[in-house]
C-alpha cells in the first residue's frame, strides 16, 4: 500500500499535464483490465467487469492531476515569476521547492514586503532556479513546475505532496487489483484537471453515461487545526453528505453508511464548507447521475507535506470493494 | 379557503430542503396526476408530469419548471449536548437566533436556534452579528438521545407555519419558491379541458438553491423547444424600493435580458395584454438567477422565458406573497399555453434570436 | 505562396469599422449577427441562427473524412442596461457584462435600437468637494442622459454603449468592442480565404461577456474534432507606477504578435494545438506571444468541456483599455493572427490530436 502511494505521488502531473502519472497507472493496472482509453481530456479509461442482471453501470473516479504552478515571465535576472494552477496557497510557498517538468529545480520566494504578518499574492512570489539572466534560464514561458516534496513514512501516518489526490488513485488501483466477483460493468476513471473545476469528470461522465457516480477524493480535517470540523484522522474513511458544490444523494450515502456497518468498517460523515470533487460534475451530467464521494481524510490539504493515516485508507479500500462487489440497493431512509 | 391557497398551506407544512425534496415532490405528484397524463421522477429526484398534445406526430414541447426545493440547515457536528449546523442554499444567519426549526433524524425532533453568548465569543467584540461558528440548535434532549438518534447530515428545516394574513397574503418558509409550484398548478387546473397543441412538460426540480442541478437534468433529458421558469423575486418592502423589487400584488413580472429569448418575451407581453394581467418588466442585465440560466444552455440551446411572482423577505421562514399573484402566475402560463399553436414554432423563431 | 493571399487593406478595415461602431452588448446581437449574415453568406455552404442567437456557418470540404475544425470569436461586447426611468429623459442603469466604474463618468453613449444619442453626465467640479473627487462615483449614482425632450423615448430593459466611432492612426485601430469584433472580422476573413482542406465550422457566439454562454452551446451543436477561439486579450504593456522594476504582469504586448494561450481560470489549452500553432509560425515566420497564464477567460473555458471534450486553444488580438469605451490595437497584429490562424485551418487535421494529450 505505502510503496504505491509512494511511488504515485512523487510523480508530476500538474493540471493539464498528466501525462507521466497517466503512463504510470496505465502499466500498473493493465493486467486487470479488459481494456484501457484515453479520451480528448487525458483522461485514464478503465473499464472492469460487464453488468449482470440486477447490476449497474458505476462511474469511479479519481483525479490524477495535482495542484501546480505555470511560468508566466523570466525576469532580466533570471527569476521566474509564475501563476498556479488548482488552488495554491500562497502561505505555502516561500521557502518551499519545486521541480519542473525539463527536470529543472528552484526555490521559491517572494518580494520584498514591509508587512511581515501579510500573506502576499501569488504575483509577488517568484522561483530562482540559479540563473543569473533570461537567457541563461533553461525554463520559459509556459513551463509547469510541482512542488518538489519526498515522501515521509511515519509509521501509522504518512507524509507527501499530491497525497490529494494520488491515494485516491491508489485506492482505486488496488480496488481494480481486489475486485473479482461484481454484477456491476465498473468504469474506472482516472480523470484530469480536477484542481481547475472538475474538467476531466465532467467529459467523462458526459461520454460514460453511468447509473451511478462515485468521487474518491481527499477531504480536510478539523482535528488539530483548532477550527470545528467534524472529520478527523484516523477515525476511518468520510462519506460526503455535502459540500460546497455538491449534495451526495441521500440515497448513495444511505448505501454506503448500510455497508460501511455490515462491513464493520469504521467511517465518519461529511458535512464540508469548503471544496468539492468530481462528484459534482457526474451528478449534473445529461439527464443527471445519482452520485456520491468517499473521502480519506488528510490534513495540510494544498500544502507540500500533505498527511494521511494508513488505516483510513484500508479501511476505505475495504469498504470501497465491498461496495462495489454486490448488488447495490439505492433506497433512502 | 379555496382549493390553491389549501395546497399552498400543506406544500408549505412540508418540509424540502434543497437535495431532500423528496416530501414535497410527493405533494405535488399526487396533486398533478389527475392533472396530467404521464409522471415521472428523474435520476436526482425532480417531476416531470407531461400533458400531452393531441396532434398526431411529431410536435413541439414546451417545459414550464418551479424548483421545489427551500433552503434550509444541515447538522454539520455534535458536540455538548447541541446540534451545529450550515447552511443550505443563502441563509443570512443573523436571522437565525430564536427560529424555531425541525430536524429530520431518527424521526422529527423540534428545536430552537440560538447562539452563544458574547462572554463565551473569543474572536469577535461583543454585540457583533452572529456567524454559523456561534449557531446551534437546542432540542433539549439528553447527549444519548442525541448521539442515538440525530446524526451530521440530517436536514434541518424551519418549523413556521403556514399564514394567511388579512386580504389574501400568505406567510410561511419555502413559498420560495412553492408560490411557483402553485401556479404551475392554477396553470393545469386552467388548461384542464383544453385540447393542447404543444406538448407540456410541468417540471418541479430539484435544487435551484444549490446550482440548478434539476433544471440542467431535466431540460436535458426532456429536450423541450421552448422553457418557461416561474421563480419568485423581490417585492417592495420596507426599507427597499429599487428598481429591482415590485409591488406586493400588484401583477407578476416577465423578465427581460439576455437570459431571455426576446421574441417569446413580445410574444408573453401579448398574452399578458389580451387578458388584462397585470405585470412589470424585470430587468435581468446579467443573467435571471433562476432555472431558466441552466435550461437557457442545455444541450444545443433552449430560448427561455421568466415569469416572476413579487415575494418579500426572501430566504427567511416569514416570507409572503399574494395569492393574487400566484394567480396570475397560472393564468398567464395558461393563456401562453393554449394560444401555442404547432405553427408558432417555426413564426416564433424564423428570424432567429431576433 | 499562402502568406500572400492573407491581406488587411481597405475592404477589411471597412469591415471592421463596421462592426466596431456597431451596436451589440450582450444578449442584443442582433445589429452585429445581420452585418455578420450578410457578409458570410456568400463564403459558406449553410448558415443558421440557433435559439441562443449564435451564428453558426459551416463551410464544407470535399476532402474525405476531414477534420471537424471550430473557429469561434463572440459577436457580444460589455455595455448597458437601462433599469429604471428617472425625471426629464434621465435613466439609471446597470452594466451588462464587466465595466469599470472609472470609464464612466461624462461618456458619450448609444441608446436602444435607433441609437439615440445620450450621456453619461458628471457633476461640475466647482459643486465636488476634493473629499468627494478622491472617491469613484458608484454606478448607481449614475444616469445616462437623453436630454428633457426625450423623456419616453426609451424604455426599461433597452441596451446601450459606448459612443465611439471607430479610427485608425496609422499601424494603430482605435474603437469599442475590438473586444471581439476583431475577431469577428477574422472569422469572416477566413471564410473567405478558406482553403478548403477541412470542414470548417465558424461560431459567431453570443453573450461570451455574461459567462460564455452561447459557444456552450454552440460546441455542442457542431460537435468539432478541435476548436480555435479567436478574441481580444489586454495589454498591459505599461510601465509601473512609481516604480523602474519590471513589468511582470504585461498579460501580453501590443505589437508582439498574436497571443497564444496557455492556461487561463477557464481553459488549460490543449498542450497539442500549441504546439501546432507555435511551429506553423515559427515554420512560416509569424511573429507570436505567449498570453501569461493566469485569470480572465475565453469561449474556449466552455468549448473544451462540452459533450466528451474539445481540444482547444485561444488566439487573441492584444489591445489596450479593454472593456472601455476605447480600445487600442495594432493593425500588424490582427494580421497575424489571421495569417497564423490561416496556416492553421489550411493544415489542422486529425493526426495533430493522434498522440494523447
Amino acid at each position: 500500500m505505502k510503496e504505491l502511494i509512494k511511488q504515485l505521488t512523487q510523480i508530476p502531473g500538474p493540471s493539464g499535464y498528466e501525462s507521466a502519472i497517466r503512463e504510470t497507472i496505465r502499466e500498473i493496472i493493465k493486467p486487470y483490465v479488459r481494456e484501457t482509453r484515453v479520451d480528448a481530456m487525458g483522461n485514464l479509461i478503465a473499464q472492469v467487469g460487464t453488468k449482470a442482471p440486477g447490476g449497474m453501470r458505476v462511474m469511479v473516479a479519481a483525479h490524477m492531476d495535482e495542484i501546480g504552478l505555470i511560468v508566466s515571465h523570466i525576469e532580466k535576472k533570471g527569476l521566474v515569476r509564475f501563476s498556479n494552477l488548482g488552488g495554491v496557497l500562497p502561505r505555502y510557498l516561500a521557502g518551499g521547492r519545486v521541480v519542473f517538468l525539463n527536470g529543472t529545480r528552484g526555490v521559491i520566494n517572494s518580494d520584498r514586503h514591509d508587512e511581515v504578518s501579510k500573506i502576499q499574492p501569488i504575483s509577488q512570489f517568484f522561483i530562482d532556479i540559479g540563473a543569473i539572466s533570461e537567457k541563461d534560464c533553461p525554463v520559459k514561458i509556459g513551463d509547469l513546475a510541482v512542488f518538489d516534496r519526498e515522501f515521509l513514512d511515519l509509521g501509522k501516518r504518512v507524509s507527501s505532496k499530491a497525497l490529494d489526490d494520488r491515494c485516491g488513485c491508489a485506492l482505486m488501483i488496488e480496488t481494480i487489483q481486489r475486485v473479482k466477483q461484481s454484477p456491476h460493468e465498473l468504469l474506472f476513471v482516472f480523470c484530469t484537471q480536477e484542481e481547475v473545476g472538475s474538467r476531466g469528470a465532467t467529459t467523462a461522465a458526459y461520454q460514460l453515461d453511468a447509473d451511478l457516480g462515485i468521487a474518491l477524493d481527499v477531504t480536510p480535517v478539523g482535528d488539530i487545526l483548532g477550527v470545528k470540523m467534524q472529520v478527523n484522522l484516523g477515525e476511518g474513511p468520510a462519506i460526503k453528505v455535502r459540500d460546497v458544490g455538491h449534495i451526495a444523494d441521500p440515497a448513495v450515502v444511505n448505501w454506503m453508511v448500510r455497508t460501511a456497518r455490515e462491513l464493520k468498517v469504521p467511517h465518519q460523515l461529511e458535512v464540508l464548507d469548503v471544496g468539492s470533487t468530481d462528484a459534482r460534475a457526474m451528478q449534473i451530467s445529461r439527464g443527471g447521475m445519482p452520485s456520491g464521494a468517499l473521502s480519506i481524510p488528510c490534513r495540510y490539504v494544498h500544502s507540500p507535506s500533505e498527511m494521511i493515516d494508513m488505516d483510513d485508507y484500508a479501511h476505505a479500500l475495504t469498504l470501497l470493494t465491498g461496495l462495489l462487489s454486490r448488488e447495490i440497493k439505492l433506497e433512502k431512509k | 379557503m379555496n382549493q390553491i391557497e389549501s395546497f399552498l398551506h400543506e406544500l408549505l407544512s412540508a418540509p424540502g430542503v434543497a437535495g431532500f425534496e423528496g416530501p414535497v415532490c410527493e405533494i405535488i405528484r399526487k396533486r398533478w396526476e389527475p392533472l396530467t397524463d404521464e409522471i415521472h421522477i428523474s435520476r436526482v429526484g425532480s417531476l416531470h408530469a407531461l400533458r400531452r398534445s393531441s396532434i398526431p406526430g411529431k410536435r413541439p414541447s414546451l417545459m414550464i419548471a418551479a424548483h421545489m426545493d427551500a433552503i434550509g440547515l444541515m447538522v454539520k457536528d455534535i458536540r455538548d449536548g447541541l446540534i451545529w449546523i450550515t447552511s443550505m442554499g443563502g441563509v443570512d444567519p443573523r436571522i437565525l437566533p430564536g427560529q424555531l426549526v425541525t430536524i429530520h433524524g431518527a424521526r422529527e425532533y423540534t428545536g430552537v436556534v440560538q447562539m452563544l453568548p458574547d462572554r463565551l465569543v473569543k474572536h469577535q467584540p461583543a454585540g457583533g452579528a452572529p456567524g454559523y461558528s456561534q449557531l446551534f440548535v437546542d432540542t433539549g434532549l439528553s447527549a444519548n438521545e442525541i448521539q442515538a438518534n440525530i446524526h451530521i447530515g440530517d436536514v434541518i428545516s424551519f418549523a413556521s407555519a403556514p399564514t394567511t394574513l388579512g386580504d389574501k397574503y400568505l406567510s410561511g418558509h419555502s413559498l420560495d419558491n412553492r408560490a411557483s409550484v402553485a401556479a404551475l398548478t392554477v396553470c393545469l387546473e386552467e388548461i384542464k379541458d383544453y385540447r393542447l397543441q404543444w406538448d407540456l412538460w410541468a417540471v418541479a426540480t430539484v435544487q435551484e438553491e444549490v446550482r440548478t442541478v434539476g433544471a440542467h437534468t431535466s431540460t436535458f433529458e426532456l429536450k423541450p423547444d421552448v422553457g418557461i421558469a416561474v421563480d419568485v423575486t423581490f417585492a417592495q418592502e420596507p426599507g427597499l424600493s429599487t428598481y429591482e423589487t415590485f409591488p406586493l400584488g400588484k401583477g407578476v413580472t416577465i423578465g427581460s435580458g439576455g437570459n431571455i429569448h426576446p421574441a417569446l418575451h413580445r410574444e408573453l407581453k401579448d398574452r399578458a395584454e389580451e387578458i388584462d394581467l397585470p405585470y412589470s418588466i424585470e430587468t435581468m442585465p446579467k443573467g435571471s438567477g433562476t432555472d431558466a440560466m441552466a435550461m437557457q444552455i442545455s444541450s444545443a440551446g433552449v430560448p427561455t422565458l421568466v415569469i416572476g411572482i413579487p415575494l418579500r423577505y426572501m430566504h427567511t421562514p416569514y416570507e409572503m406573497v399574494a395569492l393574487k399573484d400566484i394567480h396570475r402566475a397560472g393564468r398567464l402560463l395558461a393563456r401562453f399555453i393554449t394560444t401555442l399553436t404547432s405553427g408558432s414554432l417555426e413564426s416564433l423563431f424564423k428570424g432567429g434570436a431576433a | 505562396m499562402n502568406e500572400n493571399r492573407v491581406k488587411i487593406s481597405r475592404p477589411q478595415l471597412k469591415l471592421l469599422e463596421k462592426l466596431s461602431n456597431a451596436v451589440g452588448v450582450s444578449g442584443n446581437e442582433d445589429e452585429v449577427r445581420q452585418i455578420v449574415i450578410e457578409e458570410i453568406r456568400p463564403l459558406v455552404d449553410e448558415y443558421r441562427v440557433d435559439r441562443m442567437g449564435n451564428l453558426l456557418a459551416i463551410k464544407h470540404t470535399k476532402t474525405a473524412d476531414a477534420a471537424r475544425v471550430m473557429f469561434a470569436a463572440h459577436m457580444d461586447e460589455v455595455g448597458f442596461m437601462l433599469v429604471q426611468a428617472d425625471t426629464e429623459g434621465c435613466y439609471a442603469f446597470e452594466a451588462v457584462g464587466g465595466i469599470d466604474e472609472r470609464q464612466l463618468l461624462a461618456k458619450p453613449v448609444l441608446v436602444g435600437k435607433d441609437h439615440l444619442p445620450g450621456v453619461i453626465g458628471s457633476k461640475p467640479v466647482h459643486l465636488t468637494s476634493p473629499a468627494e473627487r478622491a472617491k469613484v462615483t458608484p454606478l448607481g449614482q449614475l444616469r445616462i442622459d437623453l436630454s428633457p425632450g426625450c423623456a419616453g423615448k426609451a424604455s426599461v430593459g433597452d441596451y446601450a454603449t459606448f459612443a465611439t466611432r471607430f479610427w485608425r492612426s496609422g499601424d494603430s485601430l482605435f474603437g469599442k468592442a475590438l473586444d471581439d469584433r476583431l475577431g469577428v472580422a477574422t472569422l469572416i476573413e477566413l471564410a473567405r480565404l478558406n482553403p478548403g482542406t477541412a470542414e470548417v465550422l465558424f461560431a459567431f457566439t453570443v453573450q461570451e461577456e455574461l459567462g460564455l454562454r452561447g459557444a456552450r452551446v454552440a460546441a455542442y451543436d457542431f460537435e468539432p474534432d478541435m476548436a480555435f477561439v479567436v478574441d481580444s486579450t489586454p495589454a498591459f504593456d505599461l510601465p509601473l507606477d512609481e516604480s523602474e522594476d519590471e513589468n511582470v504582469l504585461y498579460n501580453c504586448r501590443l505589437g508582439a504578435g498574436p497571443a497564444i494561450y496557455l492556461a487561463d481560470a477557464g481553459t488549460i489549452s490543449d498542450p497539442r494545438l500549441i504546439q501546432f500553432l507555435t511551429r506553423i509560425a515559427e515554420d512560416c515566420g509569424i511573429p507570436y506571444q505567449f498570453r501569461q497564464p493566469g485569470g480572465g477567460g475565453t469561449d474556449a473555458g466552455a468549448i473544451h468541456i462540452t459533450r466528451g471534450g474539445v481540444p482547444s486553444v485561444s488566439v487573441s488580438v492584444p489591445g489596450r483599455y479593454a472593456h472601455s469605451p476605447i480600445l487600442h490595437a495594432r493593425l500588424s497584429d490582427w494580421k497575424n493572427t489571421l495569417a497564423l490562424l490561416y496556416q492553421a485551418l489550411e493544415k489542422a487535421d486529425r493526426s495533430i490530436l493522434n498522440a494523447d494529450r
